[in-house]
């Protein structure tokens, strides 16, 4: 078992540099909203994928909450949920550092939808949960870390 | 054909609060299986939620969510009786849609 896991985690680690070659052609930012953003979801680092999703290097921001556990007994469920005050929100996104490809997801507010959601995650290990808003066209960004005493990447 | 969704939907104070399971296995693609093969990448990709017609939350997913995948979400409006429909497209292709009425 472990063997294998070790196995899993290596390929996983070739497919993120696949990824980052890939993103560092293809990057379109902010790409049609209705298509999937593989740019971003493909792009492997924290810094690319903030860049594939057009944010740059955000502004912390202390009115921007990250539900989540200090410490996830199992990796391949963390619930994660991401909430602010900031006014206009137009979309939050959950960025887990260590993952292969450190977007998990995206989510598009359309006014009247309050900037409030909460999901699950997988996290293949200890690792930094950044929550990316963008509110009022500027990219605002907060960090919680979430420790893994159990893997996620194996499913 | 995937499995129907669960919706619940809740309306209190003039905010609706949404809660979808989904039914999926979120395969990230980077798992290998008992022979050593790749097991292939097979997860949703986008979410639509709907009420009364108009979008209430468009959602991009990677394979980092977890198989099963539960989201929650609120928005300003929606009276009991009202229809929330969710639709889902997967990375192969396939799509399910499940509606609730706001409770």
């Amino acid at each position: 078992m472990i063997k294998q896991r070790r196995e899993v985690l290596k390929t996983g680690g070739g497919l993120g540099v696949l990824g980052l070659l890939a993103a560092a052609g293809v990057i379109k930012p902010e790409l049609a909203l209705a298509a999937w953003n593989e740019g971003a979801f493909k792009a492997g680092t924290l810094e690319k994928s903030l860049a594939a999703l057009g944010a740059g290097k955000p502004a912390t921001s202390g009115d921007i909450s990250i539900n989540a556990p200090d410490i996830a007994e199992n990796g391949a469920v963390v619930p994660i949920g991401v909430s602010t005050t900031l006014p206009k929100v137009e979309s939050i996104s959950i960025l887990i550092e260590k993952n292969p490809d450190a977007l998990a997801a995206t989510f598009k507010l359309p006014e009247g939808t309050e900037a409030n959601v909460q999901t699950r995650c997988k996290m293949g290990q200890t690792s930094n949960v950044y929550a990316l808003v963008k509110a009022d066209g500027k990219f605002l960004m907060a960090m919680k870390e979430v420790k893994v005493t159990l893997g996620g990447c194996g499913g | 054909m995937a499995n129907p969704m669960k919706i619940r939907a809740a309306a209190k104070d003039g905010v609706t609060e949404v809660k979808v399971l989904m039914s999926h296995e979120m395969e990230t693609g980077q798992r290998k299986d008992s022979s050593g093969n790749l097991v292939p990448a097979h997860f949703i990709t986008e979410l639509t939620a709907t009420w009364n017609g108009k979008t209430v939350l468009d959602a991009q997913f990677g394979p980092a969510v977890s198989k099963n995948p539960y989201l929650a979400f609120k928005f300003k409006g929606g009276a009991k009786g009202d229809k929330v429909v969710v639709t889902w497209k997967d990375n192969k292709g396939d799509s399910r849609t499940d509606e609730a009425a706001i409770a």
